[in-house]
């Protein structure tokens, strides 16, 4: 063939590759408000920054009638790019082609990039929009799912791994995005189960929709398997760039910096009256938040769940930093088994990943109940409790106001190895609020008010303070809160060449 | 001179008055209740005493409570400031009783101008123009109507005791006069337990004007020229100005010498109020005299550089008056904008909470411009809901009134308010509003030109063009910020385009930037627009000049864009690449999703109470049930309109999460 032939051969090839599942396909996509698989790695990455791997590899399967139809791609998208100039690695499940269903080829394209981002150190994202496993390969398609998820446990904790859900994600589908570090879901497009409303119904006589059983609604609010779920495809794709500017790219490099516009000096004189004087009013700790963050700008995981803590990430002086803060405006900022789970696996990533902690603290202490103890409370507060023990990143925690009993400990606490640990003047540091302590100290007064009220303002007056665990030194610095910007700056400033080694082990055993 | 002065009251016109005392070296005493404790007027004065509880009714209105925080701080004279007591006549006697200056004027003058029956007989007889209607009580009906048909119609029916609205109709036609009457005194008896009613002629299409007055108690008496206040709200006074831009000289002189001779008939010494209704004729009528110092007396101050609080406390003093009535100099214009915590958006209700951003702009003192702000809070501080839910007075002064104008909107654009629903908006709104900027609104502007509420403000395509322009040359610097994050590949960085799609609602622009150093020229329908500006990412305030004019934007981010508060509009912009755009345009629009009709409990806790009962209307925001959860008090606020069709849970029941508190219709 002629130079020229060979040239038109490669267009006509790439073209019948776009091209997907064809135009019908594609319009049908579009008019349930979906994008197609390429446009939305236009939306992902840089543009005119992606690179294509395997654009011709085609399926080998040959029953049910297959042979004939052997599109391009073979329903996956795959390469690598950048976001705002940094490496990425990239698979976009490509609904119109079978579905985006999983096929032994299918599968091994994805391990392709997920082999490539391990080596060369940077995230894997995956755009997910299949109809699950390929029926008319069996077993094959079972096999290609589990080489995915090995590569998925490969990588966790080495590189980012980000899961986004633009379309179905049923079965074992399922499995590979639970195993990554974020899930973002679109409202009304994704949904998640490991069986579907059909089967549940046949099973249990439930009858649930699809959009109930594993909505973006129902995975944000109510199971937390998602950490954050958006209204389109443009808006998940653009913010799930701005969460990729936030992490490093692999655990070998440390988290990004980014030019700030924000003096690190800044005081905040509202700050010294964010603290309301009636202890039982609440406030919004998110003010608190984005009062310390540079130019006042917060990603937070997981809004929607557990929202008496919140967690999400912050830039001090221009570097990515994790907080972690207990909700007064939630069950007084309690802690109890969501917020615990959602605590922990956040502080798990920011550790494995080396992005400082900065922790708020304004927890009053576990949540009581059956609920929470039939649930397993102890195991799952242990969790959060486990994770700020191992972590070994920076950690710089600030007590706002109350840090009651078991929950201080477990809140970056200086015995878990903190390394600030500061105080506002309106911190109380005690075993439990003054009333119940009176209780159990002074059972048999309990019948006299009198007694029991000047009782109470004995201990409020010895207890509700921060400088009893200042003395002890459990409290590095009872701060002024207006200045709290400037204090944390400077304390991760100070951190940044911290190394502090734990003793060699196979692995953890972390309450599971 | 007073060695020590105590302010009866609180907020921004307690501050306000602590300055000029300060200026003067007199000391200060803050009267405060428990929901003041740290309110601003509290840390500016040198003494604080605290008086009460927090409703005014136990604290700020209680005359014993004030005596005693005079006697306990050897206070030598007391500054009412206006509301509470300022026109309590009782309190004024109280405090001469003591022995202790009041700084306002005699206790006789303020009951004379305190009831309007009375006030209007003395104004009449002080030949003062009164409008045309009868000046005793009016026994029934009947008589109502025989009244009515010699002023000739429209008539006011008006209670004695009125105020705010209440106890007072139209009456255009005898039925209405019939009907109005006994519904009228009804209302009155109800709300003021006073049911004298009386009729005069309804002035249509008035505007408001008032006289400033300032009076020794050596006879002496000069007027300050006039303040227009037509822009009210159901009587609740929102943007003055000084001078009126409807007055001439002559109409000015005959009310501030006929406001004289009402203040010489009642022996007034202080700065006082004569109010006039004005109608389309210049004719003015006698409405009232204020007998304290008024809300809007910053922009009289403004015009004449007189400190009118010093005045009085001089007056106070014993001392005569340091001018005439020939060296009163009316100079300039000045506007005043009463910036409230209403929220525009929900028929202006008020809003109450935390200010966790409170950024006036900056104040100004020069011979081209002036910008003042009285206020009584900070950054930080709460606003409550036992109080006026005034955050702040915003004055601009101007040689002319269009530059005052042009100065007030600058100086509305570049005040950041937030953590509460403010009127800012609003008040952007009036300043572009033609009736406003044309001089010739009446008392039923924001009645008419509002009917249906303030749903922000449409702006012209030109406008939207030079926001867009604006909104992608700081999209531009944010994005080519992003683009400097560290570990990116090199050589292979991305490059930040020059084309962009924006969209504000409907409109949608193709636009071309071109960036040099010190500013972007930003082509968009076929125009090219220079845009310079200063602006950082995360800045919440941006000021740029776009195509040579400058312009104050409130920006917050959103994902691809802004949203922008500019001029009344509160706009969502959209900047996209092309590519971008296309794709968004694939979007479908969410529907807002059918929330039910239910108020569930948001957590396990106790009810503490419930705020509504079956049948009650409530508007968006309205607290509906307070639910403790571990030890914290929860409100449940109204998230729409509607009307409670019933109560499920009661005070002490305990709810788990998701339990039925209440259903609306």
């Amino acid at each position: 063939m002629s130079r020229t032939t060979l040239m038109a051969e490669l267009e006509t090839r790439r073209a019948q590759a776009r091209a997907g599942g064809g135009a019908r396909r594609v319009d049908a996509q579009h008019a349930k408000g979906k994008l197609t698989a390429r446009e939305r790695i236009d939306l992902l990455l840089d543009e005119g920054s992606f690179e294509e791997f395997d654009m011709f590899v085609a399926h080998r399967a040959t029953d049910f009638g297959m042979a004939a139809d052997r599109p391009p791609g073979d329903g996956v998208v795959t390469g690598w790019g950048t976001v705002n100039g940094r490496l990425v690695y990239v698979f976009s499940q490509d609904f119109t082609v079978f579905g985006g269903s999983l096929s032994e080829t299918h599968a091994k394209k994805i391990c392709k990039i997920q082999d490539m981002a391990l080596q060369n150190g940077a995230p894997v994202i995956g755009l997910n929009d299949s109809g699950g496993a390929r029926i008319q390969e069996g077993v094959a398609s079972l096999a290609g799912y589990a080489e995915v998820f090995q590569r998925n446990v490969d990588a966790s904790g080495v590189i980012p791994q980000i899961s986004v859900i633009m379309g179905p994600c049923a079965g074992g589908a399922v499995y590979s995005p639970a195993m990554t570090d974020f899930i973002i879901m679109v409202r009304g497009s994704s949904y998640m189960f490991v069986t579907g409303p059909d089967v549940v119904r046949t099973v249990t006589n439930e009858i649930v929709t699809a959009e109930e059983l594993g909505g973006a609604a129902t995975h944000t609010k109510r199971s937390g398997v998602a950490d954050l779920a958006f209204d389109n495809d443009v808006e998940a794709l653009a913010e799930t760039r701005r969460l990729v500017d936030l992490l490093p790219l692999s655990n070998r490099t440390p988290p990004p910096v980014r030019p700030f516009f924000d003096s690190p000096d800044r005081v905040e004189p509202s700050l010294d009256t964010l603290i309301p004087a009636n202890a039982n009013a609440p406030y919004d700790m998110t003010e608190l938040i984005l009062k310390l963050a540079d130019e006042g700008d917060f990603y937070a995981i997981q809004p929607d769940f557990a929202k008496n803590i919140l967690t999400g990430f912050i830039r001090i002086e221009g570097r990515t930093v994790g907080v972690v803060a207990n909700q007064p405006m939630v069950l007084a900022g309690c802690l109890d088994i969501d917020s615990a789970r959602k605590g922990a696996k956040f502080v798990r990533f920011c550790d494995a990943f080396g992005i400082p902690l900065l922790t708020l603290v304004d927890v009053p202490g576990f949540l009581p109940g059956t609920a929470q103890e039939y649930g397993g409370v102890i195991k799952h507060g242990a969790k959060l409790l486990f994770a700020y023990g191992e972590a070994t990143v920076p950690k710089v925690t600030v007590i706002t106001r109350k840090a009651y009993g078991g929950a201080y400990d477990v809140m970056a606490s200086k015995h878990l190895r903190a390394d600030f640990n500061y105080a506002w003047p309106t911190a109380e540091i005690a075993v439990m609020g003054a009333r119940g302590a009176v209780e159990i100290l002074y059972r048999s007064e309990l019948d006299d008010p009198k007694k029991i009220a000047a009782r109470t303002r004995d201990y409020e007056d010895r207890f509700a303070n921060p400088f009893v665990a200042a003395e002890k030194g459990f409290i590095d610095e009872v701060i002024q809160p207006a200045t709290t910007r400037r204090r944390i700056a400077r304390a991760f400033a100070s951190l940044r060449t911290k190394r502090q080694d734990r003793p060699w082990r196979k692995h953890d055993t972390i309450p599971l | 001179m007073f060695d020590k002065i105590l302010i009866a009251n609180r907020g921004e016109i307690a501050c306000r008055i602590i300055r000029t005392a300060r200026r003067m070296g007199i000391a200060t005493v803050a009267v405060h209740s428990d929901a003041d404790q740290g309110a601003l007027h509290v840390a500016m004065a040198d003494e604080a005493v605290h008086i009460g509880p927090s409703p005014a009714a136990q604290s700020y209105i209680v005359i014993d409570r004030i005596m005693a925080a005079i006697r306990q701080t050897g206070a030598q004279a007391v500054h009412p400031g206006y509301g509470f007591l300022s026109e309590n006549a009782a309190f004024a006697d109280a405090v001469a009783a003591e022995g202790v200056a009041f700084i306002g004027p005699p206790a006789d003058a303020i009951r004379a101008m305190g009831d309007k029956i009375t006030s209007k007989t003395i104004a009449a007889d002080a030949g003062v123009s009164t409008v045309p209607g009868h000046m005793g009580i009016v026994a029934d009906a009947d008589e109502a109507l025989r009244i009515a048909g010699g002023i000739g119609y429209p008539v006011m029916l008006k209670a004695s005791a009125g105020g705010g609205g209440k106890g007072m109709r139209i009456a255009w036609t005898e039925a209405d006069v019939r009907e109005g009457f006994e519904a009228s005194r009804n209302e009155a008896r109800a709300s003021f337990g006073d049911d004298r009613m009386f009729i005069e002629k309804f002035v249509t299409q008035p505007r408001h004007i008032e006289i400033q007055l300032l009076c020794d108690a050596h006879g002496n008496g000069v007027y300050l020229g006039e303040r227009e206040c037509s822009i009210q709200r159901r009587n609740q006074k929102v943007i003055e100005e000084a001078p009126s831009p409807f007055l001439d000289e002559a109409t000015r002189r005959a009310m501030g010498e006929q406001s004289l001779m009402l203040a010489r008939a009642v022996g007034y010494a202080s700065a006082g109020t004569v109010e006039f209704i004005v109608d389309q004729a210049r004719n003015f009528y006698f409405l009232e005299m204020n007998t304290r110092l008024q809300v809007e007396h910053p922009v009289t101050e403004l015009i004449t550089g007189v400190d009118i609080v010093e005045e009085m406390i001089r007056v106070a003093n014993g001392e005569p008056l340091r001018l005439a009535q020939d060296d009163v100099r009316l100079t300039g214009w000045a506007v005043e904008s009463r910036v409230y915590a209403e929220d525009p958006y929900r028929e202006f209700l008020p809003s109450i909470g935390r200010l966790t951003r409170y950024r006036p702009p900056a104040e100004v003192a020069t011979d081209s411009l002036a910008v003042r702000n009285d206020t009584g809070v900070f950054e930080g501080g709460e606003i409550s809901m036992f109080y006026d839910p005034m955050i702040a007075k915003l004055c601009t002064w101007a040689p002319d009134r269009a530059g005052a104008i042009a100065a007030m909107r600058d100086a509305l654009g570049a005040f950041e308010i937030e953590g509460i629903g403010h009127n800012l908006p609003f008040l952007a709104a009036v300043m572009d509003h033609p009736t406003f900027t044309g001089g010739t609104m009446t008392t039923a502007f924001i009645a008419e030109e509002f009917p249906d509420g303030f749903r922000g403000v449409d702006l012209p395509e030109a406008d939207l063009h030079r926001i867009a322009a604006a909104a992608a040359a700081m999209y531009r610097v944010a994005e080519i910020r992003r683009t400097r994050l560290s570990g990116r590949m090199d050589n292979h960085e991305r490059k930040v385009g020059t084309d962009w799609v924006v969209t504000i609602g409907a409109m949608r622009a193709e636009v071309r930037l071109a960036a040099d150093r010190r500013g972007t020229d930003v082509t968009i329908g076929g125009t090219v627009l220079r845009v310079e500006s200063d602006w950082t990412p995360g800045d919440t305030l941006a000021t740029l000049v776009v195509d040579g004019q400058r312009m104050v934007l409130k920006v917050g981010k959103i994902t691809h864009g802004f949203r922008i508060r500019v001029r009344g509009a509160d706009l969502t912009v959209h900047v996209r690449t092309p590519r971008q755009a296309e794709l968004a345009a694939l979007m479908k629009v969410h529907e807002a999703a059918d929330t039910s009709k239910l108020l569930l409990c948001p957590m396990p806790g106790l009810v503490v109470r419930i705020d509504v009962a079956p049948g009650d209307a409530v508007q968006e925001g309205q607290a509906l049930a307070v639910v403790e959860a571990m030890k914290m008090e929860n409100i449940l606020r109204a998230e729409r309109k509607g009307r409670v069709a019933s109560v499920k849970a009661a005070a002490g029941d305990s709810l788990a999460v998701d339990d039925v508190i209440l259903e609306f219709e």
